[in-house]
């Protein structure tokens, strides 16, 4: 027997998207699966609009010149956790849905940390406009940008003093993997790369005179090899295409990989010099795609939780930057990967402490404060002017919840079914819900406050935090 | 079992929580517990790259003094370890646990290709890789990987903090945070998901088990924490500071016949860019006095023998202080060691050689994962290898 089309329709939300919005409701009961993905695809090929990074709150520097050192990296900061919340907020807008979610992928993917606002906003910007269009012009935008370039020491690599962070990364992470590349190979691409650079106005430079322009050898290609020819020698690699598909199966699909399915993937995908738009349509117009063994079993990312929650419950937050803190106690802050590699994802996300705040969330959002957990310093973030709240201190998460869609796509439930359908509305299950002994609860007194009650319960299980 | 809601309701959430733990965990609350004279190590973080060289500090070094007009620490202000060596004025205990007998130092302590990031570098440190590999585990997660084979056993290893450091995340059995053991735990207070809880199963691999798998157990871990936190409570006197309160509750978790072997905690940040004289001393004084209390509960307690405490920080710092009385990121660090059951003492290599530096900063003379590899074969009797992925001589200070 078939999903029924909302199941299917939701599992496209999650994984394409950051989950339904509660006013969807209907349309997910009655619309085909193939036209969700249609609208899908159709609002994210509208024009790519750049993020900014909202002005005004952030001082600028003084004129005459004697802005401390201190209060400058106080203000990047400041202009990197405005970028993080501008980015969700955006998220949460439903806008563009699948570009996002990709281009949250190749965050983890392009994993690199930067102190100047003004290069993390550069990458993001090339990540988000190429994240659906062909791999290689978003590898190369990527390799191009001042923040990855700087994150993986290529100012260093010169020609006499190659520095082979760049290159090593490149093969290993971001295109061939591990066991298809030798260290000679390292070697000679680090030095096609001397002379990749960027100026103080954050442009790509070539520097001719710190390139070393003599022969290599790459992957069995010979020449005197430039940054793009090795990039190309890259992107001819069928093991780039399959690494990729990989990769993307096992953050779109499932953590378990078909080998078959990722083969029959990655070779329309090569054979389309690397369509990211295609090889996505093609996972998300399958059938395996809907199969009942993929669905409800990825543990949505920090990022999807809050996202997710946000949709469903539209929001005002008094104080936005509360999502940063949350983002750091569950383990993903937007802009600070963990490390070059991103974040590892599926159960490194879930400790009996993440979980343990995971399914206090939404309490927290409906009782508006709760008590602060102290997210541990990250001294790349506060060079080490954090100030952890004291123990027994409170945080007010000063949230106006329009509670209304929620109501709405509710109204012809029967009152005793009230809990098993706001279970369907939040969870992504194949089986009917069971929900048993959720209503016997006191505040029953009106329909909306059962609403109320059932759901920030139902949001605060382990089965919400799978999509 | 059914649970009756009210009763449940009026008893309050933990009272009855044994009653809600699913079976699978049950076995777990029996034997297994630690009979005393069992080795306790507790790993003590210094975040942010401490600054080694006022630390341990080489008192008649002219280098020394030249490259730090402002922030060097005079000979006469310095706990005098040695001729050469003095410690920080603010680190009294230290001194005493040094003359008694009861303190080792490693200078020098690094990796190759040292990384000044302070995330790279501190993956590096709790991850025990190498600093062009990357791990998605830490060594302490995988020493309960190599242990707990048989059983789940998270309490195994605890860390004093909301939240989880990578260290203590293993490929597949994690170590637990927990802030306060005597805070009740009100996520899980819903009598409809503690039913829920109660009916987990343990053999399915499914995620949505796993979840509830993982929250049964850190509930189960949280009792059984809670339980020995109360079983014999120290009432030696401890600082008003946060690590004293902290340590104040591993003494009591370790007076206790709890089955925790690791504890892990940190303290910072040290990352003193500018006007490094007034946060270190502050961070010392906190460091110093609640180690001394620590360390003077379990010495009345005769458990000093079965400890070892050591230190470390990501990185140590620049030889030469900056233009804001504050020093830069650095490389090779100092460690200290602190036992009541030393096979060696005071300094066990030399202070670092300040006339032959790396790139400024003090050269790397000892692999910290020579360190990790003593304290997993010596003390903790577990197989290093496997933990640390090729071998590391073991060092003799136990």
């Amino acid at each position: 027997m078939p999903l029924p089309l909302q199941t299917r329709n939701r599992h496209l939300l999650w994984r394409a998207g950051f989950g339904p919005a509660a006013g969807m409701a209907q349309a997910l009961a009655d619309s085909p699966t193939h036209h969700t993905l249609k609208a899908l695809e159709a609002d994210s090929r509208r024009p790519f609009l750049p993020l900014t990074i909202p002005t005004g709150t952030a001082q600028p520097d003084d004129p005459s010149g004697t802005t401390s050192p201190q209060d400058r990296q106080r203000r990047n900061r400041e202009r990197i956790r405005q970028l993080n919340i501008a980015w969700i907020d955006r998220m949460v807008s439903g806008e563009q849905m699948l570009r996002e979610k990709m281009a949250l992928f190749w965050h983890g993917h392009f994993a690199a940390r930067h102190n100047n606002p003004d290069f993390v906003e550069g990458l993001l910007n090339a990540i988000r406009e190429h994240a659906l269009g062909d791999f290689g012009t978003l590898l190369r935008k990527v390799c191009q940008s001042p923040a990855m370039l700087a994150f993986l020491n290529n100012q260093q690599n010169r020609k006499q003093r190659p520095n082979e962070n760049f290159a090593r990364e490149l093969m290993e992470l971001f295109t061939l993997g591990r066991g298809h590349y030798t260290e000679a190979d390292v070697r000679d691409a680090a030095r096609a790369f001397t002379g990749w650079q960027f100026d103080a106005q954050g442009s790509f430079r070539f520097r001719a005179e710190a390139h070393d322009d003599g022969p290599k050898t790459v992957l069995g290609v010979t020449g005197r090899l430039t940054g793009d020819d090795v990039i190309g020698i890259l992107l001819d690699r069928r093991e780039t295409a399959d690494a990729i598909t990989r990769k993307i199966w096992r953050h779109f699909v499932d953590e378990q990989v078909d080998e078959a399915a990722v083969q029959r993937l990655s070779r329309r995908f090569f054979a389309s010099r690397y369509d990211i738009a295609g090889l996505m349509h093609d996972i998300f117009a399958s059938e395996a795609f809907h199969e009942p063994r993929h669905i409800g079993r990825q543990i949505k990312s920090p990022v999807e939780l809050i996202v997710g929650i946000r949709r469903m419950l539209p929001m005002r937050i008094a104080q936005p930057e509360v999502q940063i803190l949350l983002q750091r106690i569950l383990g993903q802050v937007l802009f600070y990967p963990p490390n070059v590699a991103g974040w590892p994802g599926g159960r490194h996300w879930i400790d009996g402490a993440s979980l343990m705040y995971r399914l206090q969330i939404p309490q927290m959002v409906a009782q508006r404060d709760w008590p602060a957990p102290r997210a541990k310093d990250d001294d790349d973030q506060d060079m080490g002017t954090s100030r952890r709240p004291g123990r027994g201190s409170r945080i007010t998460l000063d949230t106006r919840i329009d509670w209304e869609p929620v109501y709405q796509s509710l109204t012809d439930v029967k009152r005793e079914r009230l809990p098993e359908a706001v279970a369907a509305l939040l969870w992504q299950t194949t089986t009917p819900p069971d929900v048993s002994g959720l209503d016997a609860r006191p505040d029953t007194s009106s329909r909306e406050a059962l609403i109320r009650s059932a759901l920030i319960r139902l949001m605060g299980s382990p089965e919400y935090q799978l999509c | 079992m059914p649970i009756d809601r009210k009763d449940f309701l009026r008893t309050g959430s933990l009272a009855t929580a044994s009653l809600m733990i699913p079976r699978f965990l049950k076995a777990f609350e029996g034997p297994g517990a630690l009979p005393p004279g069992n080795r306790i190590v507790v790993v003590l973080q210094l975040s942010g790259g401490n600054d080694g060289l006022n630390t341990v500090i080489p008192i008649r070094n002219d280098i020394y003094y030249r490259e730090r007009r402002q922030l060097a620490i005079r000979r006469t202000d310095a706990l005098a370890l040695t001729q050469e060596a003095g410690l920080h004025p603010a680190l009294t205990a230290f001194r005493d646990l040094h003359d008694e007998g009861h303190l080792a130092v490693y200078n020098g302590v690094g990796y190759p290709n040292p990384d000044r990031s302070h995330f790279r570098s501190m993956d590096v440190w709790q991850s025990a890789s190498d600093a062009d590999t990357v791990l998605q585990s830490g060594w302490l997660g995988r020493y309960l990987d190599a242990r707990c084979a048989g059983g789940q056993r998270p309490t195994r290893a605890l860390e004093i903090d909301d939240t989880l450091s990578m260290a203590l995340r293993g490929e597949r059995i994690k170590g637990l945070a927990i802030a306060d053991p005597r805070r009740l735990n009100a996520s899980a207070n819903d009598p409809w998901l503690r039913n829920r809880i109660a009916h987990t199963t343990a053999d399915s691999d499914a995620p949505v088990d796993y979840l509830y798998q993982t929250l049964a157990q850190t509930l189960s871990c949280t009792e059984y924490i809670q339980r020995h936190s109360r079983q014999r409570p120290t009432n030696a006197p401890y600082p008003d500071t946060e690590l004293a309160r902290n340590l104040k509750t591993i003494a009591s978790l370790i007076h206790s016949d709890i089955d925790t072997q690791v504890y892990y905690l940190s303290l910072g940040s040290f990352d003193t860019h500018a006007n490094q004289d007034d946060r270190q001393r502050r961070l010392f004084e906190e460091l110093n006095g609640a180690v001394k209390a620590f360390t003077d509960d379990l010495k009345a307690n005769g458990r000093f023998q079965d400890l070892l405490l050591f230190t470390f920080s990501e990185f140590g710092r620049r030889v030469r202080q900056n233009g804001s009385n504050g020093t830069d990121h650095g490389k090779a660090n100092n460690m200290f060691l602190v036992s009541g059951a030393l096979r060696r003492q005071g300094l066990l290599n030399p202070m670092p050689d300040l006339t032959h530096l790396d790139d400024g900063d003090i050269p790397l003379a000892l692999d910290f994962r020579q360190v990790y590899a003593t304290v997993l074969e010596r003390w903790l009797d577990t197989p290093a290898d496997p933990i640390l992925g090729r071998p590391f001589a073991p060092l003799d200070f136990i």
